[in-house]
C-alpha cells in the first residue's frame, strides 16, 4: 500500500499529492510517469511524475478530476493509502546539451512541465516559461515556475490574470524578437501542443511534446497507448512519453483520447460529488 | 460404449455459455475418470511421455486413477509439473502426449489432458497440499515475472531451500494466466491457488515492480540475489500496418483481453471500460484470437468474425478451441486478408459521436499457393476480390514482439535478431553470468507448458550453478 503523505488542493479541480513510494522515488526523473490504482477493483491510470523527494521516499503527482478514477483518487485524504503505485515508467526528458529552452505548459500539464523546467534550470540552462490557463481561478504553480525560470509569462484565455490570449502568442513573439531557443518543450492539452508545433515548425526549432494517451499496463504489453509518430506506430509507455512534436499525428491522438467519453460521462452522472464539486 | 471410445468432456451448453464467463468444460466425474483411465494400455515404452514437454509419467498417474487413488495420481503429476490444474486445461495435448498415444492409431487416444485436470481438481477440492518448507540453504534467487515460467522456476527452487523473490510488473501475480487466458477457459481461482501454494513454500511476490525500470537486473545482484531468472513474457503487440488501425474500436488482443480478464471489465460495475461491440472482427487464427472472439461473444456481440488468411486446416489454434468457438457462434472468414479498416466520418456533422469509430473492415480473398519453408501453404491474394464486412470493433491477434525493457537496461545480455533473449537450450543460461531466462521472453509467443518446462529447466541449472560455487 502506498500512503498519501500530503494532499494539497491547487484549485477547484486540481489536486497535488505526495505518495510514499521509495522505490519509485529513488529512480524517478522528470518526464517519466507512474501508474496507480486507487482501490482493489480500480482502473489503472497513468500520471506523469510532478516531482520527487528521494530522501523522503515520496513522489509528487498532480491530477485534474476528469473521470471516475480521478474522482475516487481525489476523495482520498492524507494518511490513507493507494492500492497500487508502479514506476517510474517511460523515458526521462532529454536535457543534454540544451542551453536555452522555452517551456510551454498548459493547464494541469504545467504540473508535468515544472520538473522539466526545474531540471534544466538546475543544469544551468536559460529557461523561459510560458504557462497558460483558462481563467484566473485555475492558475497553478506560478511561484514554482518563477523560481526556476529566467523569464515567466502567465497567460489566461479570458485575460482575468496575466496576459490575455493563448500560449503560442508570447512564444511566437519571443522567437520573432530573436530569442534563439535550442528547443521548445510543450506539455499540455493535445490541441495546445498541436498549435505550439505549428508555431515552431516554420522556424524549425526542435520541439518536444509529452503524450499522455490511454494506457493499461504501461510496460509495453497492451498497445493501447499507440500513436503514429513519423508515420510509424509507437508506444508512449516504452518509446515515450516524449516525442518529436513535428512527427506526432495529433489529430489521430485527439480522436483516440475520447474513446471512452460515453463511459466517463456515465461515471460523472452517477456521482453526486462530481455534480457538486466539478463545474 | 466400447472401451475404445473416448469419454466426452461434459460442457456448458453452447448457447448458454456463449453469454457467460463461467468455465466451459465442466470436468470428468470420478466414475468417468476411472472408465477413461481404463482405456490406457500402459504401454511399456510409454510413447505419450515423449510427447510431454515436461515428461510427466503419464501411464503411472493414469494407473493411480484406475485404482481410484486420485491423490496418488496428483502426486505423480506433481513430480514433473508445477501447474497441473492449469496445464490440464490449456495444454495442446492433441499435438503433444495424446498425439503419441497408441490407442490413437486405430481409434481415439486416451484423454490424458482431461485425466490430468481431473486429478488436479480432485486434489484442489479434497486434499490439503502438505507443505514441507525445506531448510534454507542460504541462497537467494530473483525471478522476473510471475507467469508460468516464473512460477515453475520459483516453485522448484523454493522446494530446494532457496529464498526466492518474484518481481511482477502488474498488480496481480499470474502473468498471462491472469491477464490473457479468459476466465471461461482457466478460472482465476485456480491460478490464485497455485500462487498461494508457492507463498506457503516461502516464495515472496513483489507486485508493482518493473524490472528494467523500478529495478535493474544488475541492482538485483547488488541487493544480494545470486542468480536471476527472466520470465518476463512476450511483449509488444504487433499490428498489420494497414490504414485505419488507429481508429477508435481497434484493439490489440492483449489490450482487449487485459481489460476483460485482469481488469474485469465484463462485470457490470467495473471501473475499467471496454467496448461492448455488436459486430466484431478478430484478425488472426491462434489461441489468442479464439480467446478474443469468444470473449467478444460473451460481451454481447451479435456477430463475431475470425479473419484468417489461410484455411481451416492451417489455423494455429487448438482444435478444441476452434470447435468451441464455432459452437458458440463465432463465424470463420477464412482465406481473407484485411486491406483496410474503415471509420465513420460524418462530414456534415463533425460532432457526430460516431466519428472516428470503426464501421467496417475491408478484406481481400486469398487462395492457397505453394508451401513455404515450414511446409504451410502460402496465402495468395486474389486481385479485385475486396469487400467490406460491417463491424464496430476490430481486434488484432497477430502476435507480439519481445519487450525491450530488460534488454535495454541490462548490459551483457545477448538477444537475437527478433529481440528474444539468447539462451542455452538445455539450461536456460544467458550470455550474462548468473542470469537465466525462459518462456516467451526467449521463444516469442508459445505455450504455457513450454514456458513452465523452461522455468523448471532453469531452476535445475540455477541449483547446479549455485551449489557448485560452494
Amino acid at each position: 500500500m502506498y500512503r498519501i503523505v500530503k494532499k494539497t488542493s491547487l484549485n477547484d479541480t486540481v489536486t497535488m499529492m505526495d505518495i510514499y513510494a521509495p522505490s519509485v522515488a529513488k529512480k524517478a526523473q522528470a518526464g517519466q510517469f507512474i501508474i496507480l490504482r486507487v482501490d482493489g477493483d480500480g482502473e489503472r491510470i497513468p500520471l506523469t511524475v510532478a516531482g520527487f523527494d528521494r530522501a523522503a521516499g515520496t513522489v509528487k503527482i498532480i491530477f485534474q478530476v476528469v473521470g471516475g478514477t480521478t474522482m475516487r483518487l481525489n476523495a482520498k485524504n492524507e494518511g490513507e493509502c493507494l492500492c497500487d503505485f508502479v514506476g517510474p515508467l517511460g523515458c526521462a526528458t532529454k536535457t543534454v546539451g540544451l542551453k536555452k529552452v522555452c517551456i510551454v505548459g498548459g493547464g494541469v500539464g504545467c504540473a508535468i512541465a515544472l520538473p522539466v523546467a526545474q531540471k534544466l534550470y538546475s543544469l544551468g540552462a536559460e529557461v523561459h516559461s510560458v504557462i497558460g490557463f483558462r481563467t484566473k481561478e485555475l492558475v497553478i504553480l506560478e511561484k514554482e515556475f518563477a523560481d526556476c525560470s529566467d523569464k515567466l509569462t502567465v497567460m489566461t484565455d479570458d485575460g482575468s490574470y496575466g496576459r490575455q490570449g493563448v500560449v503560442t502568442l508570447p512564444l511566437k513573439e519571443a522567437i520573432d524578437s530573436g530569442e534563439n531557443y535550442d528547443e521548445v518543450i510543450a506539455i499540455g492539452p493535445l490541441i495546445m501542443m498541436k498549435f505550439v508545433v505549428a508555431t515552431t515548425k516554420p522556424y524549425n526549432i526542435p520541439t518536444t511534446v509529452s503524450m499522455n494517451p490511454i494506457m493499461i499496463d504501461g510496460t509495453g504489453m497492451c498497445g493501447g497507448c499507440r500513436l503514429t509518430v513519423g508515420g510509424q506506430t509507437k508506444f508512449a509507455c516504452i518509446d515515450g512519453p516524449d516525442f518529436n512534436g513535428f512527427e506526432v499525428d495529433f489529430d489521430e491522438a485527439m480522436a483516440r483520447s475520447d474513446t471512452y467519453r460515453a463511459f466517463e460521462q456515465k461515471e460523472r452522472e452517477n456521482c453526486n460529488l462530481f455534480k457538486k464539486e466539478i463545474k | 460404449m466400447t472401451v475404445s471410445e473416448r469419454h466426452d468432456m461434459p460442457v456448458q451448453d453452447a448457447k448458454v455459455r456463449a453469454r457467460n464467463f463461467e468455465e466451459v468444460a465442466l470436468g470428468y466425474s470420478p466414475d468417468v475418470a476411472i472408465a477413461e483411465a481404463q482405456r490406457c494400455l500402459n504401454c511399456k515404452n510409454a510413447p505419450c511421455v515423449s510427447g510431454c514437454p515436461v515428461n510427466i509419467s503419464i501411464p503411472r498417474f493414469i494407473g493411480k486413477i484406475k485404482q481410484g487413488d486420485f491423490e496418488g495420481a496428483y502426486s505423480v503429476i506433481s513430480e514433473s509439473s508445477s501447474l497441473p490444474a492449469v496445464c490440464g486445461r490449456v495444454c495442446p495435448q492433441e499435438t503433444q502426449c495424446e498425439s503419441k498415444c497408441v490407442r490413437g492409431i486405430k481409434s481415439q487416444s486416451v484423454a490424458i489432458g482431461r485425466l490430468e485436470r481431473f486429478a488436479a481438481d480432485w486434489h484442489n477440492a479434497n486434499a490439503e497440499t502438505e507443505i514441507c518448507v525445506p531448510v534454507s540453504n542460504g541462497h537467494a534467487v530473483a525471478v522476473v515475472g510471475s507467469g508460468p515460467s516464473g512460477l515453475a522456476c520459483a516453485g522448484d527452487l523454493a522446494k530446494k531451500g532457496y529464498k526466492v523473490t518474484i518481481f511482477e510488473a502488474l498488480h496481480t501475480a499470474g502473468g498471462v494466466l491472469v491477464y490473457g487466458i479468459p476466465e471461461f477457459r482457466l478460472p482465476k481461482a485456480i491460478v490464485e491457488k497455485e500462487v498461494e501454494t508457492l507463498k506457503r513454500y516461502g516464495v515472496e511476490i513483489k507486485t508493482n515492480t518493473v524490472i528494467g525500470k523500478t529495478l535493474t537486473v544488475d541492482e538485483l545482484f547488488e541487493d544480494g540475489y545470486e542468480a536471476v531468472f527472466i520470465g518476463s513474457g512476450a511483449g509488444l503487440p504487433r499490428f498489420m500496418g494497414i490504414k485505419g488501425e488507429s481508429l477508435k474500436g481497434v484493439y490489440s488482443a492483449n489490450e482487449y483481453l487485459t481489460r476483460v480478464n485482469l481488469m474485469k471489465a465484463y462485470e457490470a460495475n467495473s471501473q475499467t471500460p471496454v467496448m461492448r461491440a455488436k459486430n466484431v472482427a478478430v484478425v488472426g487464427g491462434g489461441n489468442v484470437a479464439m480467446d478474443a472472439a469468444r470473449t467478444a461473444m460473451r460481451l454481447g456481440a451479435d456477430n463475431v468474425y475470425i479473419i484468417y488468411r489461410r484455411s481451416m486446416d492451417e489455423l494455429p489454434a487448438r482444435k478444441e478451441e476452434v470447435e468451441h468457438a464455432q459452437e458458440e457462434g463465432v463465424k470463420f472468414e477464412i482465406l481473407r486478408n484485411p486491406v483496410e479498416i474503415l471509420g465513420y466520418n460524418n462530414a456534415e456533422d463533425r460532432r457526430d459521436v460516431k466519428n472516428g469509430f470503426v464501421r467496417a473492415i475491408n478484406v481481400r480473398r486469398c487462395e492457397l499457393g505453394e508451401p513455404d519453408e515450414r511446409g504451410r501453404r502460402k496465402p495468395v491474394e486474389v486481385a479485385g476480390s475486396e469487400y467490406d464486412i460491417e463491424v464496430d470493433c476490430v481486434i488484432m491477434a497477430i502476435g507480439t514482439s519481445p519487450n525491450p525493457l530488460i534488454k535495454n537496461s541490462t548490459e551483457g545480455l545477448a538477444v537475437n535478431g527478433r529481440g528474444g533473449i539468447v539462451v542455452e537450450e538445455q539450461s536456460g543460461k544467458t550470455s550474462k553470468q548468473g542470469v537465466y531466462a525462459g518462456g516467451d521472453a526467449v521463444t516469442g509467443a508459445a505455450t504455457v507448458i513450454l514456458a513452465m518446462g523452461a522455468g523448471k529447466t532453469a531452476a535445475t541449472a540455477i541449483d547446479e550453478y549455485l551449489s557448485s560455487e560452494e
